[in-house]
């Protein structure tokens, strides 16, 4: 019987012929990933097993990004035994502070994400690495212990949906419009569990750093993963990543897929998530008008080069408005780097917004930009929870890119096709 | 294996956030943990609780972030197993690893008041509500998942299995 990318992943990591969905299975973990959060975490777990560190078997990628750099003492110390941890890693790399940048597109730029991997991290937006074939999800810190210290975790073989994305995207509407669609249409429970498939002439069409946002956010969909099969956009992001060889895991022909859903997306118009979920979905006209104080853009999500662009290209010769902060954090030091050359920075700072280093802090509510109880703010980051990103008084809408720069020069949410230019 | 406590009633999507919000992520001492269980809510909740109570919730408890201290404060504020509607996946098997009874019966939220008696037991799938004589049958746990359980969780069940594993290898290497 046909198998489908997660079933083909879990089976070839677990030695098995075939599995279907209920089977748990014990696979073998190719990479594990931690960061300034999650190393200091597994060293309770790794001494309850017994363990002295990182089994040889395993690539361990260390990549300091919540608490960067230290806010204060605590993070300090988790910084510094990090980085003590880091020395007894013989089989990965290590991302000092000025070096890497936000976990999930460290591991990603730096060809550590492979497809048809089985990748292990204790953050939740590890499906980001579905976008690159690969089978990343996140766990707690005793599951990524165990897979760090035996190279062995168990998994239980998710159901698999497919969904197929047909038609043309329209101009101002991007990837980021596209997941808050999908989640404001299917909710946060209906694939608990499950595993995504996703295809068809908008996924063909759009870029990886695209596919990465969609990926990324599928986390807030319940799925223990979300999987986009390898292609030439793929093929060309992993060489110059400096990926030489890797080996594609396609889904069966006939694979069994629990439900398939097509859906044209022709007509989809920019969409913000209100609060306080990342399924409340509205478009765009809806909410427009709404007073903000704080615009973030930045994060795992949307803090990618062609972010910076398309934010830039509607930020170039305007000004944020005078009621507005606008926080731009750059997801890599890369990412910082190519957008100084192109002179994407000085828009930014022109027009009035922070440039931060690339770092969690702002989306997580840890540091760099909190917000105030009765605030609101727009951001192109994954959650809008009550407290996520400060106080619990605070109201966060999630939205593109796009809408984020046009919000902050309006200073109330605003749509980006109003802001665009003729060019 | 099975626990019995009062009701505390939480709704749908109860996010780990809530549970454990972002700012304590530095924090891992497990004294320090309990104090701010469910703090995005109800920040009195440590105080309120009485050892072996039930928290029953709306679908998808416990989504977001993976953070396993969401489902370490709830064990270490004395909660003794959480019974909801639906877990979100990462939530679910924390709980589990961490020895804390969770099961999943659709709907059960909508029945259950705070404040009720409650009994869980996990292994034979059955949830009784004392109060209002109401019972619910559900899937008895997989195996796999109640020697965890049984084992006092994750760290044990494979320390066990770790050992196992390098006192055979010793016998080998004797041969």
């Amino acid at each position: 019987m046909g198998m489908t990318i997660v079933e083909k992943i879990l089976a070839k990591n677990s030695g098995s012929q075939s599995i279907v969905p209920g089977d748990i299975v014990d696979a073998r973990v190719d990479v594990v990933m931690l960061h300034d959060i999650g190393t200091p975490g597994i060293q309770r777990p790794l001494k309850g097993l017994g363990l002295d560190g990182p089994s040889p078997d395993v690539e361990c990628v260390i990549i300091p990004d919540h608490f960067v750099p230290a806010p204060h003492v605590q993070a300090a110390d988790n910084l510094k035994l990090t980085r003590e941890f880091s020395k007894r890693v013989k089989n990965g790399a290590y991302y000092e502070i000025g070096r890497g940048g936000v976990c999930h597109q460290v591991m990603c730029e730096r060809g550590h994400v492979k497809p048809g991997q089985i990748i292990v991290a204790p953050d939740s937006h590890a499906t980001t690495y579905g976008a690159l074939g690969a089978l990343g999800t996140g766990f707690g810190v005793t599951d990524v212990a165990i897979a760090l210290g035996t190279g062995n975790l168990w998994f239980l073989v998710p159901p698999t949906t497919k969904i197929i994305l047909n038609g043309n995207l329209k101009d101002g509407v991007s990837a980021k419009d596209v997941i808050l669609y999908l989640l404001s249409k299917f909710g946060e429970e209906r694939f608990i569990y499950s595993a995504i498939e996703l295809e068809g002439e908008i996924i063909e069409a759009m870029d990886m750093e695209g596919r990465m946002c969609i990926a990324n956010l599928a986390y807030e969909l319940g799925v223990k993963a979300c999987l986009i099969k390898p292609d030439a956009t793929t093929e060309t992001y992993l060489r110059s990543a400096g990926v030489r060889e890797f080996s594609a895991v396609m889904p069966d022909a006939d694979a069994q897929y629990e439900s398939v859903i097509e859906l044209d997306l022709s007509d989809l118009e920019p969409m913000v998530a209100a609060p306080h979920s990342p399924s409340n979905g509205q478009s765009v006209s809806d909410a427009a008008g709404v007073k903000i104080q704080q615009a973030f853009l930045g994060s795992c999500t949307n803090g990618r080069i062609g972010d910076l662009r398309k934010a830039a290209a509607i930020l170039k010769g305007r000004k944020v408005h005078p009621d507005v902060r606008l926080i731009v954090t750059p997801a890599s030091q890369a990412i910082y780097a190519q957008a100084l050359e192109e002179g994407l920075i000085s828009t930014f700072i022109e027009a009035g917004a922070l440039v931060t280093n690339s770092g969690c802090g702002v989306c997580l509510g840890g540091h760099l930009g909190v917000i105030a109880a009765g605030e609101t703010c727009i951001s192109t980051s994954n959650r809008n929870f009550k407290g996520r990103m400060g106080s619990f008084e605070a109201f966060i809408y999630l939205a593109s890119p796009e809408t984020v720069a046009a919000s902050a020069v309006a200073g109330v949410i605003a749509d980006p096709r109003d802001y665009r230019r003729n060019s | 294996m099975s626990a019995a406590g009062r009701v505390f009633k939480f709704g749908k999507n109860i996010d780990t956030d809530s549970i454990f919000p972002g700012k304590y992520l530095v924090e891992f001492d497990p004294e320090k943990l309990a104090e701010h269980a469910m703090e995005g809510i109800d920040p009195s909740f440590h105080e309120k609780i009485t050892r072996g109570d039930v928290i029953v919730a709306g679908p998808n408890f416990g989504c977001g972030s993976a953070r396993e201290q969401a489902a370490t404060t709830l064990k270490l504020a004395g909660v003794s197993a959480i019974v909801a509607d639906s877990f979100a996946r990462a939530f679910y098997r924390n709980a589990i690893n961490n020895a804390l009874p969770v099961i999943a019966i659709a709907g059960i939220s909508n029945e259950v008041s705070e404040g009720d008696l409650m009994e869980v037991d996990i292994e034979h799938g059955i949830v009784s509500d004392i109060t209002k004589k109401l019972t619910w049958k559900t899937k008895p746990a997989p195996r796999f998942v109640m020697e965890i359980i049984n084992s006092g969780g994750a760290i044990s069940y494979y320390r066990e299995k770790i050992e196992a594993r390098s006192e055979s290898r010793i016998v080998e290497t004797k041969e």
